[in-house]
Parts: structure tokens; sequence; C-alpha cells
């Protein structure tokens, strides 16, 4: 991929209360109301059909979720009657505690909450050191070893799944977590997302000041950059958590039943070893709560995240 | 820490070596030395750990693959490996299922891309509007990302029950009859399809919102001037405006579904899951590797079929280069 098709960003120059919000600052000051003219899309406000359309496609993201819900909180008959049931019943807590149970999901979940944790954790120190690197110092092949790191973003880490289950063999990880966690260690889009925040958040001065008295790249590193990236090192931490925790192929190929995470764990739900329907569902929203009530809380700084991540223009 | 290497050797700068281990003249020429040699190989330290765990986990695995599927290697003994030259290769080629396995990835990726990104672009014009609630809106359709794969499939797998059903219930509703989604194969594509629009719709509508508001707003007002309708700026300054963008989701979705592996396997509730149905009617190249190497047992197999997953990403990448390339000229 050449430099063409992933242009370098882009900076989101708006002010930080409008970033967070995602909405743009009036533009060079303007009044919104007085001045509007006609364009597509951000100018207008949206009429009663934008609203409908929206309504239906938030219908449809979350449904499924609540229909997850319902069927959780329903016995087996009611759940495979038709019609299906619209409204809660009364069961959740008992499914949830049978589901718990039979999918042993209390190990799957802390596995899966060191695995993300730990992931999400180096991921955010390491792509912040690199992208502090490639945006404010100055080093030959700069510029080659970047489109390096964009380039890998083009290779599926499941092309080399067979010799890596082979090495996690030899290293006597077989089932065991580090094989999961060791190759998610870093990550490209990381790397990526905290150079283009950097590039812009962080005044050239200020590291030169700091150059200027004494300080060493580290130390520079620890007391100026570190302070600066922590809103985009929040980001990027719940942004890795979420994949981490939901990663599928690679932790099902190398661990097994007796240790799984929880996507692993949830496809024991579905190959018949649970045959309740209802308890099949607690089972799916268990898996899943924790990454709900995430999105309850930070949504609105995972959404400005991914759309500061993104490639504009 | 090895970050720190540079400077670590003799103390850092700041922390002088001690009075009297040298003229001041000498301890200067020492930590200009320090600073030059930090200066220099600090940015390589900081970017060290990426190409590291890159390589060692990704690069080198990947490259290993070929060498593999030139040999037998079975699972249960993974350290006796046998040459066997291109025989894997001619094998797969030979092999049905490998041509009803490239075919369904393509045909489920075809089914679960495109309807995703037009929608996530009808989606994020919608965003884009000036709105109440945006908030609620974008993390709405931000949330079947938060979703696990397993989850999803285990939900959709029963909405899309043939017996009990709720989307047979509804199509009932307007006269439709039980649809046999799990063993009808265009069913069964569509089926898991579903399940990829549905958790990745929302994420890609981000991005290109992300896009529509980097356009300068001049380029609207300058086809408003023209005469352009609505319809038509979309056409001419949205769509244009956001090109890489799109030609990033499109990378990044046909990558995702050369892979697909979760949603048919789960969709497949067990037995069935890995073979992609009684009658691999949406087996992909992702679970035929996994059939190979870990249900077959045959790990160079399980490499050749990887290789070819490699070589139709290739290939797929060829084409989009080509089409991007011609669009361009057009424009």
């Amino acid at each position: 991929m050449t430099t063409d098709s992933i242009p370098v960003q882009t900076a989101d120059a708006r002010p930080e209360s409008a970033r967070k919000t995602g909405k743009s600052a009036p533009p060079g000051g303007r009044s919104r109301q007085l001045f509007r003219h006609p364009g597509a899309g951000r100018q207008h406000h949206a009429g009663p059909v934008a609203y409908i359309l929206l309504g239906i496609a938030a219908l449809f993201s979350l449904f499924p979720l609540y229909w997850t819900m319902v069927a959780a909180s329903s016995d087996n008959t009611r759940v495979t009657q038709t019609p299906p049931p619209f409204l809660p019943g009364p069961h959740l807590l008992d499914n949830l505690g049978k589901a718990w149970q039979d999918a042993a999901l209390g190990k799957a979940m802390l596995n899966s909450l060191i695995v993300a944790g730990v992931i999400a954790l180096s991921t955010v120190l390491f792509a912040t050191l690199a992208g502090f690197a490639f945006a404010k110092l100055r080093f030959t092949g700069r510029n080659i070893l970047l489109m390096l790191v964009i380039g890998t973003m083009l290779v599926p880490p499941q092309l080399g799944v067979v010799p890596l289950f082979m090495m996690m063999t030899d290293l006597g990880w077989g089932q065991q977590l580090p094989a999961v966690i060791f190759p998610t260690l870093v990550s490209a889009v990381g790397v990526f997302f905290m150079r283009q925040y950097l590039s812009e958040a962080l005044p050239d001065e200020l590291v030169e000041a700091g150059r200027v008295d004494g300080a060493h790249s580290l130390r520079i590193f620890w007391s100026i950059v570190l302070p600066i990236a922590r809103p985009p090192m929040a980001v990027l931490f719940m942004i890795t958590f979420v994949h981490a925790w939901n990663d599928f192929f690679w932790p099902f190929i190398v661990l097994d039943m007796s240790n799984p995470t929880v996507p692993v764990a949830l496809t024991q739900l579905s190959a018949g070893y649970v045959r309740d329907q209802s308890l099949i569902m607690a089972g799916a929203l268990l898996g899943t709560l924790p990454l709900l009530a995430m999105f309850i809380v930070f949504g609105r700084q995972i959404v400005g995240g991914i759309m500061q991540g993104a490639v504009k223009g | 820490m090895a970050i720190s290497t540079p400077t670590t050797p003799d103390g850092a700068p700041g922390a002088a070596p001690p009075a009297g281990s040298g003229t001041g003249a000498e301890r200067q020429r020492r930590s200009a030395l320090l600073h030059r040699l930090d200066v220099r190989g600090a940015p390589y330290a900081f970017v060290a750990p990426f190409f590291v765990v890159f390589a060692a986990f990704s690069f080198y695995p990947l490259i290993y693959t070929s060498w593999i599927s030139l040999h037998r290697v079975e699972l249960s003994t993974l350290n006796l490996m046998e040459w066997v030259g291109f025989d894997n290769y001619t094998a797969l080629w030979d092999d049905d299922r490998f041509w009803n396995a490239l075919l369904n990835t393509f045909t489920i990726g075809v089914l679960s891309t495109v309807p995703q990104l037009l929608m996530a672009l009808g989606l994020a014009h919608l965003l884009n509007y000036r709105l109440r609630g945006s908030t609620f809106f974008r993390v709405a359709a931000l949330t079947p990302y938060a979703t696990s794969v397993g989850a999803a499939a285990l939900v959709f797998t029963m909405l899309f029950e043939r017996d009990f059903g709720m989307i047979n219930w509804m199509l009932s509703m307007v006269g439709v009859d039980n649809v046999d989604w799990e063993n009808n194969k265009w069913a069964a594509q569509a089926a898991i399809s579903t399940i990829v629009i549905w958790r990745w719709t929302g994420y890609n509508a981000l991005l290109y919102l992300a896009a529509m508001q980097a356009i300068p707003r001049d380029r609207y007002e300058a086809a408003a001037i023209d005469g352009a309708s609505r319809w038509q700026q979309f056409l001419t300054v949205t769509i244009p405006g956001i090109r890489s963008t799109i030609v990033f989701t499109i990378v990044l979705s046909t990558i995702g579904a050369t892979q697909l592996f979760g949603e048919p396997l789960i969709f497949g509730q067990g037995p069935n899951g890995i073979t992609g149905g009684a009658d691999n009617q949406y087996q992909t190249l992702g679970l035929l590797l996994y059939e190979e190497g870990w249900k077959n047992y045959q790990m160079g197999r399980a490499a050749t079929v990887a290789w070819a997953m490699f070589l139709l990403l290739i290939v797929l990448f060829v084409v989009q280069r080509v089409v991007k390339r011609v669009l361009a000229r057009k424009a």
C-alpha cells in the first residue's frame, strides 16, 4: 500500500470540547442558525425522515441485544413458542447462575480479563513509545519504518496460524494464556493512532525544551509525552480491550475448554452441551455484559476515539 | 528496561558521574556523547518492541507457513516433518471442498461486505446531519461492535431458527413459509452475512462520518451555487471527499471476509460447524483450514490452505488497485 491510500491525516484541529462531543465548532465563529445554505449533511438539521431512518438503524443495532436479555430471562418453553416473547421474564438470575456453571464462565471471564488487560496495557505502552518516536523524533529510515508498520496491517495474523501453533507447543504454551497474549502485544493500528495524535497535540517546542534542560529521551517520554497522551491512551486501551476480549480464531485454536477465554467458552454453549435455549442466551449475555457496561459508561469516548483514528480526507 | 539502554551504561546525563572521575571538560565530552547516543538510538529503541513482536509472531510464522506446506505434518507428532514437495498443493487443487470453500468465502464475502458498506455510507450521511441525540445514535450504532462473535452468532442462530425463530415468525406474518436457514445454502449464507453486517456496519459508519466531517464546507457551497441537488452533492462532493476512507474500509472488510471463521462455525451449532453445514454449504476457507489441521490432524495441508488464503488476498488487492486506478483516471 502506498501513501495515497492512507493519507497522513487530518489533524483534528477542533477544540477539545468539540472533539469530545463529536460536534464541530461553528466555522469561523459564524452563527449556526443565521448561516444556512443548501448543502448535504452536517450543515442541515435532520428532518423527520432522517430521525425515522436513524431510529430503525438503532433498533437494528440494539434489538438483538435486547432480545438476548428477554430470552435469558425466560424459560426454554417460553422462548421456543411462537410468537416469541418480547418482554423479559422472571428467570434472569436463575439462568445466569446456571449458565455461569455450565459453561465454566467464571474461569473464562477471569482469563479474558487477564488476556485483554495485559494486551491492552502493553499495546498502549508500546504504541505510545513508537507513536512518539514516529511523530516527534528524527531518525534515519523513519518514513520507511512507518510504511512498514502500516503495511503490517495488511498481513492477517491468521495466515501464520499453523507455525504459530507449533511454536507455542514447542514453548510449552499450548492451552496457556501466554500463547494468546504474546502474539498480540503490539498493534500497528495503535502505533498509527498514537502517532497521529502526538503529531498534533505535542508541540515540538516542548520536546526541544526538554532536551535543552538535559532530559534524555525516556525522561521526555515519561514527563512530557505521557501526560499529554493520556486521553488517546485511554481510548486506545478501551478499543484494544474490546478487540482482545472478542478475539476468537486464535484463542479457539490454541486454548481448550479447560482454560478458555469467553468467546471460546461460548462455543461450548452452541455445540450442544447445553440444550436449553434460554440458558444459551444467558451465557451469551454474561459474556457480553462486561463490554456492554464499558460501552454504557465510556461509549462516547470510544466513538470519539474510533472517529479520531479514522483515515480522513 | 531494555528501552533505556542508550542512557544507562554510565548513568543518565542527569545523574552525572561522581566528581573526580575526570576533568570538567572530559565530563562534558562524555555527556555530549551520551546525549548523541540517546538522540540517535532512542527512536530505534522506542519502535523496536513493535517490530520485534511482529517479526517473531507474525512475519516469521507467515514465512514458515510456506515451508510447512511442503511437508506432511501430523498434529500428534509436530516434530516429524516429512518432505512431500508440492503434494499438498496438488491435493488441494483436486479437492472439491477447496473450490467449494473458496466460492463460499467469496459469496459470503460479497453478501456481507457490499450491503454493509453501503448501509454504513447511508448511516454516516444521516449521522452527519445536525442531530438531537447524536451521541445516542452513534453509541447505538457501535454497540454491536462490542459483542463477541460468539454472543452475536448465538443470538442470530436463534433468531434464524427454523421452527420457532423470530425471523421466520415475522416472515410468516407476511405470508412467507418457514425458511430452513441452516440447511438451505443461500439462506445459510445470507444468515451468516447478516451477523457480519450487524457487527460491523456501525463501526464503518463512524469511519465514514469522521471522513465526512473533514470535508471542507466550501466545496458544498460551490456545488450548491452550481445548482447541484443534495443527491448530486452527495455523489460529487461527499463520495470523492471520503474516497480514501472507502478504499480503506474495503481493504479491511476484504481481509475480514477472507478470514471469516467464527460466525459460520457457531452458526453450525456443533459438529456441523467445522464442516460448514452438513453439505459444506457454508464452509469458508477459514473453516477448511481448521478442519484440515485440527480435525483431520494434517498441519501441512492446513498450511497449504493458509497459503491459498494469502494468494486470494493478493489477487483481491491487485484487482482492487487496478479498479482504483481506473476509477481515479475517470475522476
